[in-house]
């Protein structure tokens, strides 16, 4: 069966994003075989170009860059860190990140509906990252996103699907890929946000905290694609509640 | 002519605010003896602290959890800085000085060798500072407006910014547009500290000079943010007063600033007055490794989002444990006369320092321990 994952018309067999930053560069090629992972986000602030320890050294080839604009207070100012990355190499592919509070890292949904807008203007791959919200889901659609990123809970929790009902309503009504970033602590969680049907999963600091990074990414890995199985199986009968009543109670109609 | 010590002198920008006034009205109610260890376990439960959980974890009845408090703060450093540690020098270019401050190795009236770099001088240094691999720096000077005025500490930004993707200072306190000018020059981060939240303390050790005024320096911070830089330092010299004190005015500081500017980095830095060696008489001046300990721990839990950097006047062993632990920021390859990387000093030091190695060897310290380091985290837009 081939179930693969469309991105502005680019394909990709694995349904798992990898973040990076938060373990050891070393480790960065293991941990994305292991999980089989074909799309790596970096924060573009993290490059060191020609220096020590630049992440950009470190990643294998074949992998598609998806930088974020972390750092980006404004629409402006993630305009300017994108098209820095672009220059850098780093490809059409972008995340916006636009945050304005440093306590609890939550996206800025208003300046980053008008990243997306200029960004998608200049030809970048846009994916914002987003608290979900179904009206701005359709103004990022029609801002020209190419995916749209809810969190699932605040970033780095690992409190699973906090917003579960609310990404439900964007699988229902935006047509484009729903990737889950932020939030996600457990394989258990990617694998019931898959379930959902959301088109991707995106995991940072589940992994790298782990105690065996690549290993946690296989599992990962393994978890997203079972979700993904369940979802295109379509999932059987589940008795929420109660089983039913043995005398039904539409029992009394007669002609 | 003597400055009263909480009253502006002419031309100190006043900027609208009620931090001060919140800081010292908590602080004047916040006694530490009169917590238990019901309260730390309490605190040590929740996700957030609050300021009355803060001072929980400050207090000596926090004492027998610092392992338990070691624990949730190293989760909390892994959960928002993963295993990055931030590498960074600072550069002295000027020791000259206007305050006299007792406790302090640049005061005027203290016989040392005085030094100014050049603008020459500076641009040498930067380039045998950045040969190193380093991206962030630190430029400090004495507290004198005639020896280092802004526009010469401008022109050494201006120089420093060629040379690194991150640019700090650590000076004197100056009004909003002078920060504006700094920042249009290339600087991102202000540090100041406070030295002491006791008001009265600080008098006493501030005899003479600009810095002798108490709300001028405490609201630092704010003109910084609003000339538009993007972080701001904030700590006290523990060890000056009371330790438990100054660390909770310092950690409310922080917390009211980032509740007025969310968008705003934050980070402390914990310099301490050493204590003598065998000094365990209960002081509550005296700060030993395990209460500095303390104070970290308790910065990290009450904001787990902010920077805490570690100096170079800690020994190599604290400082290689407490990165990842609970400081996210470590300098390297230190010198703390004026200059001194590529040529020799030019002046004397601030204080002595307890680590001496190199960039490289701090490096490999890092990696060795299992954590990354790391030399460009910011982009300048």
């Amino acid at each position: 069966m081939n179930d693969t994952l469309v991105i502005a018309g680019h394909e990709f067999n694995s349904r798992f994003i990898l973040g990076s930053g938060k373990f050891s560069l070393e480790i960065v090629k293991a941990v994305i075989e292991q999980g089989e992972a074909e799309i790596l986000t970096l924060a573009l602030r993290r490059a060191n170009m020609g220096g020590e320890e630049n992440i950009l050294d470190y990643i294998p080839k074949g992998i598609t860059l998806l930088p974020n604009t972390s750092g980006a207070r404004t629409a402006e100012e993630a305009l300017r860190i994108a098209r820095l990355s672009r220059e850098l190499g780093c490809g059409s592919f972008v995340k916006v990140e636009v945050i304005r509070d440093s306590r609890y890292l939550l996206p800025d949904n208003y300046e980053t509906i008008r990243a997306t807008e200029l960004l998608a203007r200049e030809g970048f791959t846009v994916l914002p990252y987003m608290y979900p919200d179904l009206n701005v889901a359709r103004e990022l659609q029609n801002a020209g996103a190419a995916a749209v990123m809810p969190l699932a809970s605040p970033i780095g929790s690992n409190k699973g699907l906090v917003t579960k009902e609310f990404i439900k309503i964007l699988i229902d009504e935006i047509d484009l890929p729903i990737i889950v970033d932020a939030g996600i602590g457990r394989p258990s969680q990617a694998c019931e946000a898959m379930e959902l049907g959301v088109a991707a999963v995106m995991c940072n600091t589940a992994v790298a905290t782990a105690g065996n990074v690549a290993l946690m990414a296989r599992a990962f890995k393994q978890a997203i694609r079972a979700g993904r199985d369940a979802y295109l199986a379509g999932p059987g009968r589940v008795l929420e509640h109660s089983g039913e009543a043995s005398s039904p109670l539409t029992g009394f109609l007669e002609d | 002519m003597e400055t009263g010590h909480m009253s502006y002198a002419d031309g100190m920008e006043a900027v609208d605010s009620d931090i001060m006034g919140r800081v010292l009205s908590m602080l004047s109610e916040f006694d530490y003896n009169g917590f238990s260890g019901r309260e730390v376990e309490q605190a040590l439960h929740k996700e957030r602290l609050t300021p009355f959980d803060f001072a929980a974890v400050l207090s000596p009845a926090a004492e027998p959890y610092l392992e338990t408090l070691a624990h949730k703060a190293l989760g909390n450093t892994r959960r928002y800085f993963g295993n990055s540690v931030s590498l960074f020098t600072p550069l002295y270019i000027s020791n000259y000085c206007e305050n006299e401050c007792v406790y302090c190795g640049f005061n005027c009236s203290n016989k040392i060798h005085r030094g100014r770099l050049s603008m020459e001088e500076i641009a040498e240094e930067l380039q045998t500072i950045s040969a190193t691999g380093l991206k962030e720096i630190l430029i400090l000077t004495g507290e004198s407006r005639t020896a280092s005025g802004t526009e010469y500490i401008g022109e050494a930004v201006k120089l420093a910014a060629g040379y690194f993707s991150t640019v700090g200072i650590e000076i004197y306190p100056l009004n909003s547009q002078e920060y504006a000018y700094l920042h249009e020059c290339g600087a991102d981060f202000v540090s100041v500290y406070q030295e002491t939240y006791n008001t009265g303390k600080y008098e006493q050790v501030h005899l003479k000079g600009p810095k002798r005024v108490f709300p001028y320096r405490f609201n630092a911070q704010e003109r910084a943010l609003l000339g538009g830089m993007r972080g701001v330092g904030i700590g006290a010299l523990l060890g000056l007063d009371d330790f438990r004190r100054d660390a909770y005015g310092a950690g409310l500081h922080a917390y009211f600033l980032q509740q007025k500017y969310p968008h705003a980095e934050i980070a402390f830095s914990v310099p301490r007055l050493r204590p003598y060696i065998n000094s365990r008489t209960g002081n509550p001046n005296h700060v030993h490794e395990r209460q500095l300990l303390q104070v970290m721990l308790a910065y990290r839990l009450f904001m787990p989002f902010a920077g805490i950097t570690i100096s170079t006047r800690e020994k190599p062993k604290f400082r290689d444990n407490i990165i990842g632990l609970a400081a996210t920021k470590i300098s390297a390859g230190v010198s703390v006369g004026v200059g001194g990387h590529k040529q020799p000093g030019k002046g004397d030091g601030q204080f002595e320092i307890s680590d001496s190695r190199s960039v490289a060897q701090v490096h490999e310290m890092i990696e060795r321990r299992g954590l990354q380091p790391v030399y460009n985290d910011y982009i300048r837009v």
